[in-house]
């Protein structure tokens, strides 16, 4: 069945103009459809989304934690299966990045161990911007946030590089693990699809810009996003069963953009701009990663 | 009925069967870690139907048992000492949302310096967040009380945790004759597990944990006190219809020989035996003494307390914790429930048995002897039993 034109998620809820959140929630909710039970982490969507005694959500909606929202989910799939209601309702989690790969990764990694039938949608703005954009291990090596403050002492902003928590997910050898843009729609849409056909517990990175937060106007999100992915920056690949061997890129760009055209928009990366020798670093990782896809010509 | 030798885990486990506990997640502890065990047993054998979370931690755990009972099915789990401790968080969580899960306590002493014995610092510390407390003396109480927590737990007047606590390896691990009711007796008692709240539901969307502002979150946390309060009286109906049904009596607080008791010792948990057993010898020399046992220290038996101890020229209370800076926790709140009263006694506090040092028979005669004294002229408010008091001034010096 298609809900393609009904909505779960409900306008009139508080997240800033140009935040990329309510995005991600609403076209995954459209896939996922009305027998859906939601999970939250604490974050800035539950906060936008739930001031009481207003609610966002048409589906069932819980938060409990910041960091147990795959606990609390495991316990709905328990109850669910206690009671015989397991194979028709979908349990999905949203967590922002450091409700998943900070201080809910314990969690996180639990759930997926033990095996839950659940869908976890990590939603990653790469900081904690909730609280006011500090530093998450999910934050990009040479982003300026306010607890990794650029100045003569600390020229580059952050000086460590992502976790990568897609991979770190895959190595748990779960049924399926994705990363996904929300600018590249159709791709996403059949990612949240083929995870819930899945029995298992599944992961999805999702990149979500936060205006605020990388500093760009309000306007430029789905452009941005979409450059994350096409500098190579981002890229777009699923992985079933743990098995990285054979590990599939969904968009393989023609030809990459260089990634100053992603950094240059963002204020977070302004100061980088005068290390030249920085960016050629983010430059070297990513062709890096991606040597081993492309074809040399 | 059949009369089967239990350990207190063990108890709490058959408890958990009985109330047809439908998700148990948990994480071991010493010593509450027979729990888990025994009911992966009992489910292994085909003897019990549930899912058992073996989770990663007791956040999770907790978590775990808010998410099922959100789901609208009865949850417990069981901890001890540091897992109830990181479960602090999520302790108020489960109360602020109303969840009615039951949780089994091995109370143990708290770290630093780490220590795996008998203390109730765990629980007391955790007095605060909103759950009903209970406490064992023998394991019949605990597993009675463990029945009884979900009665109470899933009153629609009520909708809040609760814990039972019974004393590490005293209780957890020492093996008692325990009578276990029938199954068709539980469920005549405790019922289906009646869904008089919302739950997760496709059919009825519900929003749980939403963000609450100033002028909605107090009035909120004002229903909570309100329920807690209600508590009381639903206590003890369930107090008594558990006495209809399986013939065993409990109260919130029950005295032993205190009619005329001049000295009345107050304690809470296993170690009352002994006091028991010292007041019938005390008794036998003629002196005027007698006990109140306390069962259920949240909410706490004020009135109760009071109407039981008024009599009396002394109350040494017993505590198995100590608040650093002023004293222990029966005391402080024995203290203010005289505070209506016109004429209380005097209220002494005895600090015992930390990190399972063995309270004896000597120990509350000492006791005794001091509130004896303490009848008339100075005495002294907090008092440590049994303590090194000289080789501890040599290190901290002297108040």
């Amino acid at each position: 069945m298609n809900y393609e034109d009904m909505e779960f998620f409900a306008p009139g809820h508080r997240a800033c103009a140009g935040c990329a959140a309510p995005i991600i929630v609403k076209w995954a909710l459209k896939i996922a459809g009305p027998k859906t039970i939601v999970v939250n982490a604490t974050g800035c969507l539950e906060v936008f989304s739930t001031p009481y005694p207003h609610t966002s959500w048409r589906l069932p909606w819980i938060h409990t934690a910041f960091e147990n929202a795959a606990a609390t989910a495991s316990g709905i799939d328990a109850a669910l299966k206690a009671i015989g209601k397991r194979d028709d309702i979908n349990i999905i989690v949203f967590g922002g990045d450091g409700g998943t790969s900070d201080i809910g990764f314990q969690s996180l990694s639990g759930m997926a161990e033990r095996g839950h039938n659940i869908l976890y949608i990590m939603y990653d703005n790469e900081a904690y911007m909730n609280t006011g954009i500090q530093r998450s291990s999910s934050t990009p090596f040479g982003a300026w946030t306010s607890t990794t403050q650029v100045g003569p002492s600390k020229p580059l902003g952050k000086e460590e590089f992502k976790k990568p928590i897609a991979d770190i997910m895959a190595a748990h050898r779960i049924p399926y693990v994705a990363t996904a843009n929300p600018a590249f729609l159709p791709d996403f849409k059949a990612k949240i699809q083929k995870a819930l056909s899945i029995k298992g517990p599944k992961f999805i990175h999702t990149i979500s810009s936060c205006t605020t937060g990388w500093r760009h106007d309000p306007s430029k999100t789905i452009e941005i996003m979409r450059l994350a992915t096409e500098t190579g920056i981002f890229p777009l690949w699923e992985i079933e069963n743990g098995d990285f061997s054979k590990i599939r890129i969904t968009y393989m760009p023609k030809q990459r953009k260089p990634v100053e055209e992603y950094l240059k928009p963002q204020g977070r990366f302004r100061h980088l701009f005068n290390e030249p020798e920085k960016i050629k670093e983010i430059q070297r990782m990513v062709d890096e990663w991606w040597a081993r896809f492309e074809v040399k010509s | 009925m059949p009369m089967m030798m239990l350990r207190g885990n063990e108890s709490t486990a058959y408890a958990a069967k009985l109330a047809r506990v439908k998700v148990i997640p948990a994480y071991p502890i010493t010593p509450s870690t027979l729990f888990p065990e025994k009911v992966s047993e009992l489910i292994a054998n085909g003897e019990m139907e549930a899912e058992f979370l073996p989770v990663e931690s007791e956040h999770s755990a907790l978590s775990a048992a808010i998410g099922a009972a959100a789901t609208g099915v009865r949850a417990m789990t069981a901890t001890a000492s540091q897992g109830l401790a990181l479960m602090h968080e999520v302790l108020f969580i489960a109360s602020g949302m109303r969840m009615p899960i039951v949780m089994a306590i091995g109370n143990r002493a708290l770290s630093a310096p780490v220590n795996i014995w008998a203390d109730q610092q765990d629980t007391i510390a955790e007095r605060d967040s909103g759950w009903i407390q209970f406490y064992a003396e023998t394991n019949q109480e605990a597993l009675d009380l463990t029945l009884i927590a979900f009665k109470v737990a899933e009153n629609e007047n009520v909708l809040l945790p609760a814990m039972m606590g019974m004393d590490a390896f005293v209780l957890t691990h020492t093996m008692e004759p325990v009578n276990v009711p029938d199954q068709k007796d539980v469920d005549e008692y405790l019922g289906e597990k009646k869904i008089n709240y919302p739950v997760l539901d496709p059919e009825k969307p519900a929003t749980f944990g939403a963000f609450v502002f100033p002028e909605h979150y107090m009035d909120i946390r004002y229903s909570q006190y309100i329920a807690m309060e209600h508590a009381k009286s639903v206590i003890d109906d369930a107090f008594k219809e558990f006495e209809k049904k399986f013939g065993r009596r409990y109260s919130k607080v029950s005295g032993f020989m205190t009619d005329d008791a001049e000295v009345i010792l107050v304690t809470m948990g296993s170690i009352t035996g002994t006091a028991r057993e010292t007041v019938r010898k005390l008794r036998e020399r003629g002196e005027k003494v007698g006990l109140v046992k306390i069962t259920v220290y949240r909410p706490f038996p004020k009135e109760e307390l009071v109407s039981i101890t008024r009599n009396a020229k002394v109350v040494a209370v017993v505590d198995r914790n100590v608040s650093p800076g002023f004293g222990g926790a029966i005391f402080t709140e024995l203290v203010a429930s005289y505070n209506k009263e016109k004429r209380k006694p005097r209220i002494l506090d005895f600090i015992m048995g930390l990190g399972g040092r063995d309270v004896k028979i000597e120990n509350y005669e000492q006791v005794y002897d001091i509130a004896k004294k303490a009848k008339r002229g100075k005495f002294k408010e907090i008092n440590w039993i049994d303590v090194d008091e000289e080789a501890v001034k040599e290190v901290e010096g002297s108040i």
